[in-house]
């Protein structure tokens, strides 16, 4: 039984154009999906539907076992800046009702967890790039989701730090095996972190594979030079081509 | 640092010594132009009188500041809930805005039948309009993420306002009362030479009118140099409330050396 199944979902914005059409894909409990696909091909609209930010114009997403919590990640940090880095984390626990001293609690928990134990009383703008979105990523996960939606996160990061945090978030994600539905431009990104990849193609957006990397885990730096990864790459390369020339 | 406040300060001594030059060396007589040592004289022998004269003035400017922030910061907040209200009511904050304000005062007056009353009216008429709309573009300039974010946690329309929208409006709510300070404090004194052509105020204006009938020229720059000095301390607390507020993190408030 899949976390949510999106079925044959199109969406037409009000000013005609239509992002997505019928794009169906199930995504497993506790599995790293990939989105892949060139900028405009509608990874943020799909993304946005199945968070329920917006209303599909067709089809319909299902929860067979109910909606869980949702985190959301941003190409952006998009933190408060009137906020420390703390009550930045804490704002779900906030919004959900929790108590102080364990909104608290739990928050310098999730700043600990992204390796930012020792930066609770920092404000934003005290933080580089990559911490900030260390932060945006403690807060998305503290309230435990079950389903974590990350919007090309490190796109506007120096390749240092973004392979830190692919390597981080992996970690991350094989300690509480929270489902993941990553969604990049980046052929490499997406094969060094996923077990599955969904291709998109543009105009309007739709699924064109589905493919699956059966690399192990946990997947090091080596995986990254290895002749396996180049494989996948080459292959993930070959069917981007393809969604881009159709 | 020692610039910014050096450089105005000696352009001001070389400012005031030459116009005292000027004043002595052609014998400009005092009901012309008095000198400013002459000025800072009787400042200080009319102090007795011009004192109570700026804490009125100084009052209603305050009174309708406050009330300005009260109705302004309220409306800003009932517009940016409701898109019907804004839409009903906002054409009418303009109307207000730009009626000169020396064309309705006497209406005012006639109609408040209380002097302080119209005078804190028009002053508060003045000063509303830029806190209304800084704050309403405050309100409205919130990160569109950040909204998505508030909505996936279902927190509607109230915790939305309190703790994204509110905070994200301070910045323009502070930029808007920066104006208003100034703003009240001319409404107050544009309002007083309104009612005190009628001979009934008692704030610094009426005071150079009264001076001005008497030919008390020094008496009416003294006044003068009140009401210039109470709009730039208005404006240096309400910069030093807006930079301890944002301090710690707008852009505004930060200083280059971090
Ligand atoms: N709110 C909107 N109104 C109208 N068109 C939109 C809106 N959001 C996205 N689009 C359009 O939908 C298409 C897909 O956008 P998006 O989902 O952001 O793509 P991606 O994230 O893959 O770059 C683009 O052509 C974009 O211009
Ligand atoms: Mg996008």
């Amino acid at each position: 039984m899949p976390l949510v199944s999106v079925r044959g979902v199109s969406k037409t914005f009000a000013n005609g154009v239509q992002a997505l059409d019928g794009i169906s894909l199930d995504i497993e409990a506790g599995e790293f999906l990939s989105v892949l696909g060139p900028s405009g091909c509608g990874k943020s609209t799909l993304l946005r539907l199945i968070a329920g930010l917006a209303p599909p114009s067709a089809g319909a997403i299902d929860w067979p076992a109910g909606k869980p919590d949702i985190g959301f990640v941003f190409q952006e940090p998009t933190l408060m800046p009137w906020a420390t880095a703390l009550a930045n984390v804490a704002l779900p626990l906030k919004l959900g009702g929790v108590g102080r001293s364990e909104r608290d609690a739990r928050s310098a928990e999730a700043l600990g967890h992204v390796g930012l134990a020792g930066f609770e009383r920092t404000w934003p703008r005290e933080l580089s790039g990559g911490m900030k979105m260390r932060v945006s990523i403690a807060r998305a996960l503290v309230t435990a989701p079950r389903l974590l939606l990350m919007d090309e996160p490190f796109a506007a990061l120096d390749e240092i730090t973004r392979h830190r945090l692919n390597a981080d978030l992996l970690a991350l994600w094989e300690r509480s095996r929270f489902t993941v539905v990553f969604v990049t431009h980046s052929v490499f990104e997406s094969v060094f972190l996923s077990q599955r990849i969904a291709v998109m193609a543009a105009r309007p957006g739709r699924i064109v594979s589905d493919l699956a990397v059966a690399a192990p885990y946990p997947r090091t730096e080596a995986f990254r030079t290895s002749p396996d990864y180049a494989a996948h790459c080459r292959l993930v390369s070959g069917h981007l081509a393809e969604a881009m020339a159709a | 640092m020692s610039a910014r406040i050096a450089a105005p300060v000696v352009m001001g001594i070389v400012m005031l010594v030459l116009w005292e030059a000027v004043v002595r060396v052609a014998k400009i007589p005092p009901y012309v132009l008095p000198g400013p040592i002459l000025v800072a004289r009787t400042l200080i022998d009319d102090w007795g009188m011009l004192a109570p004269a700026l804490v009125v003035t100084l009052e209603i400017t305050l009174e309708a500041l406050a009330a300005a922030v009260i109705v302004g910061g309220l409306l800003a907040i009932l517009f940016s809930l409701s898109r019907w209200v804004e839409l009903s009511l906002f054409p009418y904050a303009i109307i207000l805005q730009v009626t000169p304000i020396v064309a309705i005062a006497p209406l005012i007056i006639a109609w408040a039948n209380n002097v302080d009353l119209s005078l804190l009216i028009c002053a508060w008429l003045v000063a509303f309009f830029p806190i209304l709309s800084n704050t309403i573009l405050g309100l409205r300039s919130v990160d569109h993420n950040l909204l998505a974010l508030f909505e996936l946690y279902s927190a509607g329309r109230w915790k939305t306002l309190i703790h994204l929208r509110l905070p994200a409006a301070l910045p323009y709510f502070l930029g808007g009362l920066r104006i208003s300070g100034g703003l009240a404090l001319i409404g107050a004194v544009v309002a007083e030479f309104v009612a005190g052509t009628g001979g009934s105020a008692s704030g610094l204006a009426y005071r150079i009118l009264e001076a001005g009938y008497q030919l008390r020229i020094p008496r009416m720059f003294a006044a003068l140099v009140l009401i210039s000095a109470a709009g730039i301390a208005i404006y240096l607390l309400l910069s030093l409330l807006s930079y301890l507020l944002l301090r710690r993190w707008h852009e505004s408030a930060i200083s280059p050396e971090g």
